[in-house]
């Protein structure tokens, strides 16, 4: 029987309050989110956090909206709210793609955006999304707020920007009239973490790529995306042949490591093939096909 | 800690450590053995319940957490009119064999037949994801769940 380390609980009843509750009980406090991420490595006793604190009561971390020219996500929106969201798969339909092939529905009921960002696992599949939507965390501590680019987020395998007396609120992402976008991913079996995913948003205009983004999870490439690929696209037609050469260039920026998911050269040739099937479907959809 | 919760519907109180998994409040501290325990890494879904009307792994959520909240458990599908299509189902078209997946695999199946009500065989398939059986080959679920789907229920529903 597994069970984690003892703890304590407490429910924070806003943001400030979580915040000054962080303050309060310092680095052995962790904030309790969906908890699908955080119990598991309890109950391994990975993680042995002396205080639970709960933000799920939080009302002001829920909900999606559309505010000016960007899509916000609060930090406690389930991973089930994005993939039956209609604004965001009006805008993106990576967002309802990505969030099909997560875990399985009832993880997907409980595991919120906020804690997969945070989490920060080398193959959390929103990262990839992330990091190809260039989206952006906005982060609230004592001092006020601040606002990361995601390709900045990551500081290594399940380290983040955010500092241990500060909580993540909220996730942005710019909306591109005209972009089409797709993700891809390969797994051992259903549910499960992903053995390469690739995700990306193509904008075509007049029969030439202007706008584009990749994202890459689980093999490594540095903040989750493929900067080199996503240049050499720009200004070019969405050929197969520039589509196949872009996707090269995307499994160059991957560095995985062989391991229980798959030997590291499988994972390389993942990365190459599967940017290229979500390219070839983004590109479509941005063309109207 | 102390922490209060309605399990189908009947207040439950208990004394317990705030590292109390929620599966563990249901069977020692409500007495309801029907919740199974199983794989314990969140995978195999035998320990799903519903919280405020949404399905969730009971060994993946504190005690604590629902404190103040809705919990149901298999023993409560049953409503006035008798057994839950979907507890029918799984007798008419042989659901089960060794039983121990069966309470998450109805708890998981009511919950998504209140969301969609006809749905397609794949469409169960998806909604069992998170579900283990070692017994069945799930063929037989699935053909129970579909059995449920065209016996509508005339109990309350989840949310
Ligand atoms: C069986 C299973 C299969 C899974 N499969 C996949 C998969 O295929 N792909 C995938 O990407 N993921 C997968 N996951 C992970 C799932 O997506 C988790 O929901 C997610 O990783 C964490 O979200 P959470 O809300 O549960 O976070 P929690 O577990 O509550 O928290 C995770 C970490 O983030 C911190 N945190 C949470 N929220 C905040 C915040 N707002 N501010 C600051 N810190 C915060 C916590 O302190 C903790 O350290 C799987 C999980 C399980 C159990
Ligand atoms: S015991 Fe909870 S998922 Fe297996
Ligand atoms: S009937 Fe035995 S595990 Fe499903």
């Amino acid at each position: 029987m597994q069970t984690p380390a003892p703890t304590d609980y407490v429910r924070a009843t806003s943001v400030s309050h979580a915040i000054s509750l962080l303050e309060e009980h310092g680095e052995e406090s962790r904030i309790l989110a969906g908890g699908h991420s955080l119990l598991p490595m309890m109950k391994l006793r990975i993680a042995r956090p002396e205080m639970l604190i709960d933000i799920n009561e939080l009302d002001e971390l829920r909900g999606i909206r559309v505010d000016g020219d960007e899509l916000v996500l609060g930090a406690m929106v389930t991973h089930r709210e994005v993939l039956e969201s209609p604004v965001l798969f009006e805008h993106y339909a990576i967002f309802r793609e990505c969030e099909k092939v997560i875990a399985d529905p009832l993880v997907r009921n409980r595991g919120t955006v906020g804690g997969s960002m945070c989490q920060a696992d080398p193959s959390e599949d929103l990262s990839a999304v992330g990091s190809a939507l260039r989206g952006s965390v906005v982060i609230q501590g004592a001092s006020g707020t601040r606002t990361v680019p995601l390709r900045e987020f990551h500081e290594g395998p399940y380290e983040t920007q955010v500092e241990p007396a500060e909580i993540m609120t909220e996730v942005r992402f710019p909306i591109r009239p005209g972009a089409g976008s797709a993700y891809e991913k390969v797994e051992r079996r259903v549910g499960d973490w992903p053995v390469c995913s690739a995700g990306v948003y193509v904008v075509v205009s007049d029969g030439l790529v202007t706008d584009c983004g990749i994202g890459l999870t689980a093999v490594s490439a540095e903040h989750f995306c493929a900067p080199a690929a996503e240049a050499f696209l720009i200004g070019k037609a969405p050929t197969e042949d520039n589509l196949r050469s872009a996707a090269q260039l995307a499994a160059d920026a991957a560095d995985p490591s062989s391991d229980q998911r798959g030997p590291a050269d499988y994972k390389k040739h993942l990365a190459n093939e599967l940017t290229y099937r979500a390219l070839v479907r983004a590109a479509a959809a941005s063309q109207g096909a | 800690m102390q922490v209060s919760m309605n399990i189908n519907g009947e207040p439950v109180t208990a004394d317990i450590e705030a590292r109390k998994l929620l599966v563990h409040f249901i069977r020692e501290d409500a007495g309801l053995r029907g919740t199974h325990w199983g794989c314990d890494t969140s995978n195999c879904g035998t320990c799903t319940v519903w919280v405020d009307g949404e399905a969730v792994k009971s060994c993946t959520v504190l005690a604590a957490q629902a404190d103040g909240h809705e919990v149901r458990t298999v023993e409560g599908l049953e409503g006035a009119d008798g057994l839950d299509p979907v507890q029918q189902g799984f007798i008419e078209c042989h659901g089960l064999q060794c039983g121990f997946c069966t309470p998450g695999m109805l708890m998981t199946a009511r919950w998504f037949l209140d969301r969609n009500p006809s749905p397609t065989k794949d469409e169960i398939r998806e909604a069992i994801s998170g579900q283990i059986c070692r017994c069945t080959g799930y063929k037989n679920i699935v053909d129970a769940i579909h059995w449920a789907a065209e016996h509508p229920r005339t109990n309350e529903v989840t949310a």
